[in-house]
C-alpha cells in the first residue's frame, strides 16, 4: 500500500480567505461568528452566523464565470488555487489523466435555489437563468475545479451532511493509498447562509442566538458558517521525489453508521469510528495527542462525543487534548471536516493547538482537556479529525505528523 | 371552537399515535412516548395551530421561558402566549 501526504492546503472561511490568515486566527483564539447580513435577515430568530466578509467575487472571477459559480463553487476555486498552488503540480498526460477530485458538500447551490425561488414564487416570474440547474447541482464546485485544473481522474461530490468532508477526503486517502491515482484533490465546501439556508435549521431548535460555545456547561447550540478547504493528497515516494513540502501523513481513517435515529448521536457509532481510524492507521492510543471535535456546540452532540472518546481511550483519554475549532468558524456543515483538518495540520506542523474559545462553564459531562479559550504550544504526534453527520454517519480521520 | 385546551390534547395525541381520552393534564411527553423531535414537531403544530411563536431552544429545554414538563405546562404556556399576543 502507499503512503499518503497532504502537499498543499488551501482556505477561505470567516476566519481567514488564507490558510496563514486561518491559522494566525486560530492561534489567536479569534471569533468569525457575527451578525448575518443577507436579504431578509429580519425575518429570521437566528441572526449569527460566520460569514467570509469582505470578499468580493468579481475580483476573483470574470462575468462568464459567475453566471456559472454558485458561493460554494466560488469558495472552491479559491481555496484550491492555494492548495495546488502550494503543492506547485502542474497536471498534464499521464498525472492529469489520473488525478481527479472529491469533495464533500451537503447544501449545493443553496444561494442560487433561494434567489431563483424567490424570485418565482415570491416575485411571480415565469422565468429563470438558463443555468440555474448547472450552478446549484452538487457537483458544479467538483466538476469546475478539475476544468480549471485539467484533473481528468475520479472525480464525483460526497454527501453526508455535516460528515461530508471527512467522508470526500476519506475516499481520496483510499485512492491514493491503493494506488489507484498518485494524487487527488479533495477537501468540501459550503455556503447556506441565505434566508432559506438558515430559515430551515432554525426550525429543528437547535440553533444559538448568541455564539458557539462547545464543551461550556452553559452551551445553546450550533452557529453556521461557510467557506471551503481544500487539500492536496499525495503519494509519499512521489512527493519526496520531487522536493515537496510535505504538511502531515494521513495515515487512516473509519466510517461507521449509528443505524439508530435520524438527528440524536450515538456514543457507539462514534466510538466504532474512532477506534475504527486508530485501528485502520496502526496507531497506539497513547500516540494521540489531539483530536479536532465535531464538537457542535449542542448538548447532545458534545457529551456524547466526549463519552466516546473516554470509552475509547479510557485514562489516555485524561492526557489528551480535544478542542473545537467550530467556536471560531463555526458548523460549515459539508465543509466543516476540512477547514477542521487545517488546525490537525497545525497540531502537528507547528506544534500550536487551537483552542476552544467561548468556553465558560466546565460541564461534568465534558470533563476532557479542551484546550479552553487559548492555544496551546504542544507536540502532537497524531491527530484525528471528528465529524459525526445527522443521519448517524461518521468519519474519523488519523493524521501523523511528518518528519 | 373546541377549547385550547382540547386542541393541545388534539395534536399531542396526534403526535404520539394516542387516543385524545389517553392524554392526561398531567402526563408528561417521556409519559406519552414523545422523544426530543417529537417535541419539536409538536412545538411546531402548536405555532402553527395557534399562530404563535413559542420560544423554545432544545439545547437546553429547561431553561425555555416556555415550560414543556407536562401537557398542563404547555397548554398554560399557550394562553399565556396568547393573552400576551392580543
Amino acid at each position: 500500500m502507499k503512503r499518503v501526504v497532504i502537499t498543499g492546503a488551501g482556505t477561505i472561511n470567516a476566519l481567514g480567505h488564507d490558510v496563514p490568515a486561518t491559522l494566525e486566527s486560530m492561534r489567536e483564539g479569534r471569533c468569525g461568528i457575527g451578525e448575518l447580513e443577507f436579504r431578509d435577515v429580519e425575518r429570521l430568530s437566528i441572526r449569527i452566523g460566520a460569514q467570509v466578509k469582505g470578499y468580493d467575487p468579481e475580483v476573483r472571477f470574470n462575468r462568464q464565470q459567475l453566471a456559472l459559480y454558485d458561493r460554494f463553487t466560488q469558495f472552491t476555486l479559491i481555496a484550491a488555487r492555494e492548495a495546488i498552488g502550494q503543492a506547485g503540480l502542474e497536471f498534464k498526460g499521464e498525472l492529469a489523466a489520473r488525478a481527479g477530485v472529491i469533495l464533500g458538500n451537503s447544501g449545493g447551490g443553496m444561494t442560487t435555489l433561494d434567489e431563483n425561488y424567490r424570485s418565482v414564487y415570491e416575485e411571480g416570474k415565469n422565468r429563470v437563468h438558463p443555468f440555474v440547474v448547472p450552478k446549484l447541482m452538487n457537483n458544479a464546485a467538483a466538476s469546475h475545479l478539475s476544468m480549471e485544473f485539467n484533473l481528468k481522474g475520479p472525480t464525483f461530490t460526497v454527501s453526508t451532511a455535516c460528515a461530508s468532508s471527512n467522508h470526500a477526503m476519506a475516499q481520496a486517502f483510499q485512492m491514493v493509498h491503493g494506488g489507484i491515482t498518485p494524487v487527488m484533490v479533495t477537501g468540501g465546501s459550503e455556503s447556506m447562509l441565505c434566508f432559506g439556508g438558515v430559515k430551515a435549521w432554525e426550525g429543528l431548535r437547535v440553533m444559538s442566538r448568541d455564539a458557539c460555545r462547545p464543551f461550556s456547561a452553559n452551551r445553546n447550540g450550533m452557529v453556521q458558517g461557510e467557506g471551503a478547504a481544500i487539500f492536496v493528497f499525495e503519494e509519499l515516494e512521489r512527493a519526496k521525489a520531487r522536493g515537496a513540502d510535505i504538511l502531515a501523513e494521513v495515515v487512516g481513517f473509519a466510517m461507521t453508521s449509528d443505524a439508530s435515529d435520524i438527528v440524536m448521536p450515538s456514543k457507539q457509532g462514534a466510538a466504532r469510528a474512532i477506534e475504527g481510524a486508530l485501528r485502520d492507521a496502526r496507531v497506539n492510543r497513547d500516540e494521540v495527542g489531539y483530536i479536532n471535535a465535531h464538537g457542535t456546540g449542542t448538548a447532545a452532540n458534545d457529551k456524547t462525543e466526549c463519552a466516546a472518546v473516554a470509552d475509547v481511550f479510557g485514562p489516555h483519554a485524561d492526557q489528551l487534548m480535544i478542542s473545537s475549532t467550530k467556536s471560531m468558524h463555526a458548523h460549515l456543515i459539508g465543509a466543516t471536516g476540512a477547514v477542521e483538518l487545517l488546525a490537525c495540520i497545525m497540531a502537528l506542523r507547528d506544534g500550536i493547538i487551537a483552542p476552544t474559545i467561548g468556553y465558560e462553564e466546565p460541564d461534568p459531562e465534558c470533563a476532557l482537556d479542551v484546550v479552553p479559550n487559548q492555544a496551546r504550544e504542544a507536540r502532537v504526534e497524531v491527530a484525528l479529525s471528528n465529524a459525526f453527520a445527522f443521519g448517524g454517519l461518521n468519519a474519523v480521520l488519523a493524521l501523523r505528523r511528518f518528519a | 371552537m373546541s377549547s385550547i385546551q382540547d386542541r393541545v390534547i388534539g395534536i399531542i395525541a396526534e403526535q404520539s399515535g394516542l387516543e385524545p381520552s389517553d392524554v392526561s393534564l398531567d402526563s408528561t411527553p417521556e409519559d406519552l412516548g414523545i422523544d426530543s423531535l417529537g417535541l419539536v414537531e409538536s412545538i411546531f403544530a402548536i405555532e402553527e395551530a395557534f399562530d404563535i411563536a413559542v420560544p423554545f431552544n432544545a439545547n437546553e429545554p429547561e431553561k425555555s421561558e416556555f415550560d414543556i414538563s407536562s401537557v398542563r405546562s404547555i397548554i398554560a404556556g399557550i394562553e399565556r402566549l396568547l393573552a400576551e399576543q392580543s
